[in-house]
């Protein structure tokens, strides 16, 4: 049903991404990828892979952004995949009931035996989460690795999406955000975890961690700022052979 | 977003098939026209034309069009299953109606019940089509009161002068019809316009510094994409060729929607029948043309927030 169910548990499972750590590897895009490639939604296809229009459905994009002005500018990776949204859009427009959330754990999911291809979930998605298979002719989308986080088969602590599992930083984590004792509700106190773009109202599960505040000016116990030397001009100091075979070169 | 050239075809001639089988059915629960057999013919075959063929287009850009027939399941929350549901329940008064008028040459009783039931559902569908778009808040161009006035305007007006144009061949034409044409171009240029300074005019709808939730750190641009060449989400998402041209397509779609049809149909209504046919039948071919490219614009001129994060300034 594309209506969106009664959470019956409370339980909202989804990632808290920092961006003060994320350092732009793209080895959680290229894990899901990999794993998800033969995974819930198998396969993920790739056209056109080692020639001029490359292209492909991916769960997990990481963009780079710039922010603010000269000194102040921040370079800020920032990866990017579905929110798993309390009030997801593309699951109420979808007309075959394939998009769904699940109501115990909170996943959005596509069924793919249903799907139609009409593509209005991706229309209806802000974030850009939804891609979809021209070869299946349905819509595929991040399934927070739900055929890993229940799987018995792999050892526990590998029962986490691919992309947290990957990340070399530390950047991403996963767990239950409608548990407020659990340590990404915690994260997410602490450090002023936010969603993307409030104002749309569709009550992302995902959290983003901000970078933090950049340090300023001098302090005992960080590096110093180095002071850049006026460059000389090398030519002009050498004397005697040098300068005559600059001459001599440059005419 | 990316014009598809089967939902452009699709709802320009639905809604025109919408907007003749409303003003029939209007004529006929007022009684105000006769209901002359080849004529109910000529109309009931136009009208079904234009809205199964563009019910069967709108299917064309499906991954799975076999699959088609689930669309008409999760009419409670969707509008895109409502509009699916109304297409489908509207041929059952349609139906009705139209054996009345071209079997039993009739507007009376039970008949003209379907007239007025016809009058409804033509409506109603054309409702939910626009609510497709007007309820998505990814797309300030669409999510917006603008947005269900001009889809309901445009099937009128695109309706009434396919009505006209029968009416002329038929020798049927009534200065009530004169009078619909006269109001519902108006009417179909006052809110396209209105529409187009609304456009001109709404502020930025989300910034890149909401999207990313980075606007504490000043303003935010990106240096680099995720992907070298474009992804299905740009494809779909992020057209840009139209808004180029704007402008020059506004003025050739007011022309082509508005004033050659508004005037050749309101300027030959006293003509002589060799005169007024064919300038009826040349209204028809420039309204539904011009319609096409105010349709096309709809969609290019569309901005969606996905493209934030692919380089967009503003949404």
């Amino acid at each position: 049903m594309t209506q969106i169910p009664q959470n019956t548990t409370g339980t909202k499972l989804g990632l808290v991404i920092d961006l003060d750590i994320c350092v732009g590897c793209h080895a959680c895009a290229v894990n899901c990828k990999e794993w998800n490639t033969s995974g819930h939604s198998a396969p993920l296809p790739d056209t056109d892979p080692f020639g001029e229009n490359a292209d492909g459905v991916w769960f997990n994009r990481v963009h780079t952004f710039e922010c603010g002005d000269g000194a102040d500018s921040r370079t800020v990776h920032f990866p990017r995949s579905c929110l798993h949204c309390e009030q997801p859009a593309c699951v109420e427009v979808c007309p075959t009931g394939a998009s769904y959330k699940r109501a115990e754990d909170g996943i959005v999911l596509v069924n793919e035996d249903i799907c139609i291809g009409c593509k209005l979930c991706s229309w209806a998605c802000p974030y850009g989460a939804r891609e979809y298979d021209g070869d299946a002719g349905v819509m595929k989308k991040c399934t927070l690795c739900i055929d890993r986080i229940y799987n018995e088969n792999i050892a526990e602590e590998e029962r986490v999406p691919a992309c947290v599992s990957t990340c070399p930083a530390n950047a991403r984590h996963f767990g239950d955000l409608g548990d407020p004792s659990s340590d990404v509700s915690r994260m997410v106190e602490d450090r002023g975890g936010y969603d993307l773009m409030p104002e749309l109202h569709y009550e992302p599960v995902n959290k983003y961690l901000p970078p933090r505040p950049k340090s300023t000016g001098y302090e005992e116990d960080r590096p110093r700022r180095l002071t850049p030397i006026e460059p000389t001009n090398e030519v002009e100091e050498a004397g005697g052979l040098f300068r005559w075979l600059d001459k001599v070169l440059t005419r | 977003m990316h014009p598809a050239y089967s939902v452009i075809i699709f709802t320009t001639f639905s809604g025109a098939g919408y907007g003749l089988l409303f003003l029939m059915g209007l004529f006929a629960a007022g009684q105000w026209i006769e209901p002359d057999r080849w004529f109910g013919f000529t109309g009931f075959f136009l009208a079904f034309t234009m809205v199964i063929s563009g019910l069967l287009s709108s299917t064309f850009h499906l991954g799975h069009p076999e699959r088609a027939w689930r669309a008409l399941s999760q009419w409670k929350s969707s509008w895109l299953s409502r509009e699916g549901v109304l297409a489908v329940a509207g041929f059952v008064p349609f139906g009705l109606f139209a054996i009345g008028w071209v079997i039993y040459e009739s507007h009376d009783g039970a008949w003209r019940l379907y007239a007025m039931l016809t009058v409804l559902f033509a409506a109603l569908t054309v409702y939910a089509t626009s609510m497709i778009y007007a309820t998505l808040r990814t797309i300030r161009a669409w999510f917006n009161r603008h947005t269900v006035r001009v889809y309901l305007a445009f099937a009128l007006w695109t309706g009434s002068i396919w009505f006209n144009m029968i009416t002329q061949l038929f020798d049927l034409h009534t200065p009530g019809i004169g009078m619909i044409v006269v109001i519902t171009g108006v009417l179909a240029l006052w809110l396209k316009r209105k529409y187009w300074m609304f456009l001109d005019t709404s502020p930025s709808w989300v910034p890149p510094e909401s999207a990313t939730g980075l606007g504490d750190l000043g303003s935010v641009r990106l240096l680099d994409a995720p992907n070298t060449q474009e992804n299905y989400v740009q494809q779909e998402m992020g057209f840009k060729v139209a808004r180029k041209h704007a402008e020059k397509l506004r003025r050739w779609a007011f022309f082509s929607y508005f004033l050659v049809p508004w005037c050749l149909a309101v300027g030959t209504v006293e003509a002589e029948p060799w005169l007024k046919i064919p300038a009826a039948i040349l209204a028809v071919i420039s309204v539904m043309a011009g319609t096409m490219v105010e349709r096309w614009l709809f969609f290019a001129e569309a901005k969606h927030t996905v493209n934030l994060y692919y380089g967009a300034t503003d949404s």
